[in-house]
C-alpha cells in the first residue's frame, strides 16, 4: 500500500508540473481550452492527494508498522481517535496534509471563479500548483511519508503523549486550513497583478477566502492557546514563542487586509496597500510554516531537522522578490482612484486600525526573528523575552481596541462632526462608569489592564448604542417589534453587524487576557500529604496521593501504564470550593537499557493539570510526583533484574501501592487567574460574529435588493 | 498485492487524465480553441491607458455602489449624518451609481432589464 | 500649499514618525536581549549580573532537586564544558537527562542562577533510538 501513496504522490508532481505550463500556455496564448485543463488540474491534484490521505489513514488506523511514520508516531496502545490524528504529528505527515488541505481549498476557489477572472485565475491556478508542486516534491524527494522498513516492526513507538489531548486533533488542521487559505489570496493577487487587473472584481472573489483564512488561522490559534492552558504544564495560554508568533503574525496583516478592502471596494483607493498585504500574509504563512518545520529559531515547538531549511528560504526568497517587483512594475496601474474625502470618516478609522495592526505585525516579527538578525548584526545571537514583547504590544492593542470603538459611531466618507461628537457620549459614559467601578473595587494598581477594561467599556457602549439605533431605525421604518427588527437589521446588514460582534468579541477577549494576567497569583511549593497552602483568596489542602496503572484505568484515556497525583481540597474562607486530582502520566517507552520494567514508564512523563473553571476565576494546578525516590528506584531496579518481562507490570503495581503507602513530598504549582474563561468567549463570540459577516445572502434575497436599489437609484436621478 | 495497487493506480491515473483532458478533447471536437480576443486585447491595453471595463469588474463595482448607498442610508437614520449631509453624499452615490449602470447598458443592451416580479416595496 | 504638496508633507511625517518608532524599538532590543551561549561560552564570557540565554544538553546523572530548587548541569552539544545551575520554578514535561535545554541565567558570585520559569526544554521529534544508518533529528 506504501507503494500506491508513493505513487500518488509522484503523480500529483506530474499534475502540478502539467497544470503550471497549460494554465501559462492557456492564458498567454488566449487558448481557454488550456486554461480550463490548468484549473482541472487543481481538482485532480485534490483528488489524488485524497487517495494518498487515505491511503496514511487507513495505515495508522490498521497499526501498519511497516510504514515508518506510523512506527514512529503510533502505537497499539494508542488510543484509535488518536493514532487517527497521529498523521500529522510527523513531519511527513504534516507536509501530506498541508498539500492536501491547500488541493481542497484552491479547488474551491477555482470553482467559486471559474465564470470569471478568467486570465487572473489562469495564473492563480499556475501560483497555487506551484506551492502544491513545492510540498509534493518535498515530500517525494526529502521526507516520505510513505517510506517502509522490512521487516515491519512488531510495534510503534507510539503517540508522544503530550499530544494526546482533543484540542491537539483539531488544532493543526485547523491551523493549516489557515495558513492554506492565506496563500489564496497571493495567488490571485500575484495572479491579478500579472494580467494586470486589479480592480473590484479581484476585491470580490477573494474577500470570502481573506475571511476564511482569518476565521480558521483565529481559531488554530486559540486552539493552540487553549491547548497549552489546559493541557500544558505551564498555566499560561501564550509565551511569545516564536511558532506561536509565527501563526500570530499572518492573521494580523490578514486582519489589516479585511478591513483596506472594504476602502478599495468602497473608494478605490489603497490598491498598491491592499495587493501587497494579500502578498505579505500569503508569505508570513509560508514563513510561519517554515519556523515550524526548520528548527531555525529556538522555539519548544520546533521540530523537525534542518533538512528543509534550504528548499523554504529559496521559497520565500522568490516570493518576496516575486511581490515586490510585481507590484513596482504594476504600479501605474494600481493608482488610486480618488483620495479620501475627510479625516473624519470611517474609512481613516480604518486606515488608523491598518497602521496600528502592521505596527504590531513589525514588532512581533522583529522580536521573533530577534535571533537571526543579531547574529547577522553582531555576530552574537541574542534573544528578546516575553517582557521586551509585552512592553510594545499592549499598548498598541489598546490602541486597537479603542479605535474598535471609535469606528462604528464615524460615518463613511465624511461624517457630521455634530453628530460625530453627540454619538460619543454614551460611549464616554461608559468607559468612565468601568473606570468608577474599578476605583471602587480598588482595581486601579495595574494602570494598563485598567485601561484596557476602560476601552473596552467604550467599546461596549459604542456597539450597543449601534445595536439599539439601529433596531429603532428599522422599527421605525417597518414597524416591527424590537427582537424582529434586531434580527432583521443583522441579517439585512450582515457585514456591518457580523463585524460589530466580531470586534465584541475581541474585547472580551482582551478583558479575559488582561484581567489573567495581571491579576494571577501563582504559588509554587512542595507539599506532603495534610499540609496545605494559600493562594491568593484560597486554601488548598493535599489531602492524600492517588494512584492508576495500566491504560485501562487511566482516567484521562491517554494510554499511561502509571498515573501517580494528589486529591486536593479547594477551600474559600472555610467554605468548599472544588475537589481537584492533578496527576502526571508515566508511558511506555522503547528503550531496552531501561529494563523490563522501567521502559514500562520510562517514556515521556506528562502532566495532567486539575482545573477548576468557572466565569469568575480558574484555579489551576500541576503536580510533579517524586517517582526517583530511593525507595521507588529500588523497586524499579529490582523488578528489572528479578521478574520476567511478562510480570513486569507487578513491579509497576508495587511501586503504585508504595507511593501510595508511603508518599514522598510532591512539588505543587498553583495559579488562580481571574476571567481567563471569557477568552474562549470572546473568541467564540468573534467567530460567530466572522460567520455572520461572510455568511452570503440568499441569491433571491440579492436580486430583489439589487433591483430596488436599481429603482431608488434612477428615482433619484429623476428627482434631481 | 502489488498486481492489485498497479491496477489502482492505473486507474487513478486514467481518472485523471480523463478530467484534465476533458477541455482540450471538447476544444478539438469543436473545431479549433476559442481565442478569446479579449483578453489579449486588454492585455495590450492596459499598458498604454487605464484598465478596460471588463462587464464582470462594472457588476462588482455596480454592487459595491448599491452596497455605499444603503450604508449611507443606515448611516443617517443611526444618527451618525446630518440630514444635509446625507442628502449630499446621497445625491452624489446615486450619480456615480447611474454612471456605472449607463456603462453597463452600453456594454449589453437589454441586460438592465428587471427581474420579473422585483417591486419597490 | 496645495493639496499635492500637503499630501507629501503629510506622508513625510507620517513616514519619519514611522522611522522615529522603529529606530526606538530596535535600540531597545539589542540592549534588551539576552545573548545565546553554549556551556564553553559561557564559562569564558560570564559577566555577573547580566542574563544569558544558555543552551545544551542537560548532563546524566546531573539532575537533583531539594524543595523547590532543581539543580542539574548543562554541557555542550558535543560534550565538554558542564555548568551546574540551580533553577526554580516550572520544569517542563520533557525535561529529562541527556534532552537539550534553553534556560536563561545569571552569574551570582560563582554561581548560575537559572531564571523562574524560563527553562524551555526541546520537543524532541523522535524517541525510538536509531539504528547507526540512520540520521538523528535534534
Amino acid at each position: 500500500m506504501a507503494g500506491l501513496g508513493f505513487a500518488c504522490l509522484v503523480l500529483a508532481l506530474v499534475v502540478c508540473a502539467y497544470g503550471i505550463g497549460a494554465s501559462l500556455y492557456g492564458v498567454r496564448r488566449g487558448r481557454v481550452e488550456f486554461s480550463e485543463s490548468g484549473r482541472r488540474s487543481v481538482y485532480a491534484l485534490a483528488g489524488v492527494l485524497t487517495v494518498a490521505m487515505i491511503v496514511l489513514e487507513v495505515a495508522f488506523l490498521r497499526n501498519d508498522f511497516a510504514f515508518n511514520t506510523v512506527a514512529d508516531t503510533s502505537s497499539r496502545t494508542t488510543p484509535a481517535l488518536y493514532r487517527a490524528a497521529a498523521v500529522w504529528s510527523s513531519q511527513e505527515g504534516s507536509l501530506l496534509l498541508w498539500a492536501w488541505l491547500m488541493s481542497l481549498w484552491s479547488s474551491l476557489a477555482l470553482f467559486l471563479t471559474r465564470k470569471r477572472l478568467r486570465d487572473v485565475a489562469a495564473y492563480a491556478t499556475a501560483i497555487m500548483l506551484g506551492f502544491g508542486g513545492f510540498f509534493v516534491a518535498l515530500m517525494v524527494f526529502y521526507a516520505n511519508p510513505f517510506a517502509t522498513t522490512n521487516p515491519a516492526p512488531p510495534e510503534g513507538v507510539g503517540l508522544d503523549p503530550l499530544l494526546r489531548f482533543p484540542t491537539m486533533i483539531i488544532h493543526p488542521p485547523m491551523l493549516y486550513s489557515g495558513y492554506t487559505l492565506c496563500t489564496i489570496p497571493l495567488a490571485f493577487g500575484m495572479g491579478a497583478l500579472l494580467a494586470r487587473r486589479v480592480d473590484a472584481d479581484w476585491i470580490k472573489a477573494i474577500r470570502r477566502f481573506a475571511f476564511a483564512a482569518w476565521l480558521f488561522l483565529g481559531a488554530g490559534i486559540l486552539l493552540g492557546a487553549l491547548w497549552s492552558y489546559s493541557e500544558l504544564g505551564w498555566g499560561g495560554y501564550w509565551g511569545w514563542d516564536a511558532v506561536e508568533n509565527a501563526s500570530l503574525m499572518p492573521w494580523l496583516t490578514g486582519t489589516a487586509f479585511l478591513h483596506s478592502l472594504m476602502i478599495q471596494e468602497k473608494r478605490g483607493m489603497l490598491k498598491v496597500w491592499n495587493v501587497s498585504l494579500a502578498l505579505a500574509t500569503g508569505t508570513l504563512a509560508i514563513m510561519g510554516t517554515f519556523l515550524v518545520r526548520s528548527g531555525i529559531l529556538d522555539s519548544i515547538h520546533a521540530f523537525g531537522g534542518h533538512t528543509l531549511g534550504v528548499p523554504f528560504v529559496c521559497l520565500i526568497a522568490a516570493l518576496i522578490g516575486g511581490s515586490i517587483y510585481l507590484v513596482v512594475s504594476r504600479r501605474d496601474m494600481l493608482r488610486s482612484e480618488h483620495r479620501l474625502d475627510s479625516w473624519l470618516s470611517r474609512e481613516s478609522i480604518f486606515l488608523a486600525n491598518n497602521v496600528v495592526l502592521v505596527g504590531l505585525c513589525f514588532v512581533i516579527f522583529w522580536g521573533t526573528y530577534f535571533p537571526l538578525i543579531s547574529e547577522a548584526v553582531t555576530g552574537q545571537e541574542a534573544s528578546v523575552g516575553p517582557p521586551w514583547f509585552d512592553r510594545y504590544t499592549v499598548p498598541l492593542a489598546l490602541i486597537l481596541v479603542l479605535l474598535s470603538g471609535v469606528g462604528p459611531v464615524i460615518a463613511w466618507r465624511r461624517a457630521t462632526l455634530a453628530n460625530a461628537r453627540r454619538n460619543f457620549v454614551v460611549p464616554i459614559v461608559c468607559a468612565l462608569l468601568v473606570l468608577l467601578a474599578l476605583l471602587i473595587a480598588g482595581v486601579t494598581q495595574k494602570p494598563l489592564a485598567a485601561a484596557m477594561f476602560c476601552c473596552a467599556g467604550f467599546v461596549f457602549g459604542s456597539i450597543g448604542q449601534e445595536f439599539f439605533r439601529g433596531t429603532r431605525a428599522r422599527r421605525a421604518m417597518a414597524g416591527e417589534a424590537a427582537p424582529l427588527a434586531l434580527l432583521a437589521l443583522v441579517r439585512r446588514n450582515r457585514r456591518r453587524y457580523g463585524g460589530y460582534i466580531v470586534h465584541i468579541g475581541i474585547a472580551v477577549l482582551f478583558i479575559g487576557v488582561a484581567a489573567s494576567s495581571s491579576f494571577e497569583h501563582a504559588s509554587q511549593l512542595g507539599l506532603s500529604p495534610g499540609q496545605s497552602t494559600r493562594v491568593g483568596a484560597y486554601t488548598v489542602r493535599y489531602v492524600r496521593p492517588t494512584a492508576t496503572i495500566t491504560p485501562k484505568y487511566d482516567e484521562a484515556h491517554t494510554g499511561s501504564t502509571l498515573s501517580l497525583g494528589a486529591l486536593l481540597d479547594v477551600t474559600e474562607h472555610g467554605r468548599h470550593v472544588a475537589t481537584l486530582n492533578p496527576s502526571e502520566g508515566f508511558y511506555a517507552s522503547q528503550e531496552a537499557s531501561q529494563g523490563t520494567v522501567g521502559s514500562l514508564i520510562g517514556g515521556q512523563p506528562v502532566s495532567h493539570v486539575a482545573m477548576d473553571a468557572s466565569l469568575t476565576r480558574n484555579v489551576w494546578t500541576a503536580i510533579e510526583p517524586d517517582i526517583e525516590t530511593p525507595a521507588l528506584k529500588r523497586i524499579v531496579t529490582v523488578g528489572n533484574s528479578t521478574l520476567p518481562p511478562e510480570d513486569a507490570l507487578v513491579a509497576i503495581a508495587y511501586l503504585a501501592r508504595a507511593y501510595l503507602k508511603h508518599p514522598p513530598q510532591a512539588q505543587f504549582n498553583f495559579l488562580v487567574s481571574p476571567l481567563v474563561f471569557w477568552i474562549w468567549i470572546g473568541g467564540l463570540i468573534s467567530f460567530g460574529g466572522g460567520l455572520i459577516a461572510l455568511w452570503p445572502a440568499p441569491s433571491v434575497v440579492r436580486r430583489r435588493v439589487a433591483a430596488r436599489s436599481r429603482a431608488r437609484a434612477l428615482r433619484g436621478l429623476a428627482r434631481a | 498485492m502489488a498486481f492489485v495497487i498497479a491496477i489502482l493506480m492505473l486507474a487513478l491515473v486514467g481518472l485523471v487524465l480523463l478530467v484534465v483532458g476533458a477541455p482540450l478533447r471538447r476544444a478539438r471536437r469543436v473545431g479549433g480553441s476559442r481565442l478569446v480576443t479579449g483578453a489579449r486585447a486588454q492585455r495590450d491595453d492596459a499598458a498604454a491607458s487605464p484598465p478596460a471595463h471588463t462587464l464582470d469588474e462594472l457588476e462588482a463595482a455596480r454592487e459595491a455602489k448599491y452596497r455605499e448607498i444603503r450604508d449611507a442610508e443606515l448611516d443617517f437614520r443611526t444618527g451618525k449624518l446630518s440630514r444635509e449631509d446625507y442628502q449630499a453624499i446621497d445625491a452624489g452615490l446615486r450619480a456615480e451609481a447611474i454612471e456605472i449602470l449607463d456603462s453597463l447598458e452600453a456594454m449589453s443592451p437589454g441586460d438592465s432589464l428587471e427581474p420579473p416580479g422585483a417591486s419597490d416595496a | 500649499m496645495n493639496p499635492s504638496r500637503k499630501r507629501t508633507v503629510r506622508l513625510v511625517v507620517a513616514l519619519s514618525a514611522a522611522v522615529v518608532l522603529a529606530s526606538a524599538l530596535i535600540y531597545t532590543s539589542f540592549s534588551a536581549a539576552s545573548p545565546a551561549l553554549t556551556p564553553s561560552q559561557l564559562v569564558r564570557e560570564a559577566q555577573p549580573g547580566r542574563s544569558y540565554q544558555l543552551t545544551g544538553t542537560v548532563v546524566n546523572g546531573s539532575v537533583h532537586r531539594e524543595g523547590a530548587v532543581l539543580d542539574f548541569s548543562v554541557e555542550d552539544r558535543v560534550g565538554g564544558t558542564a555548568i551546574p545551575l540551580a533553577y526554580t520554578g516550572i520544569v517542563p514535561d520533557p525535561f529529562r537527562e541527556g534532552r537539550e535545554v534553553i534556560v536563561t541565567v545569571e552569574k551570582q558570585g560563582t554561581r548560575f542562577i537559572g531564571e523562574r520559569n524560563s527553562l524551555i526544554t526541546k520537543c524532541p521529534s523522535k524517541y525510538k533510538t536509531a539504528p547507526p544508518s540512520e540520521n538523528q533529528n535534534s
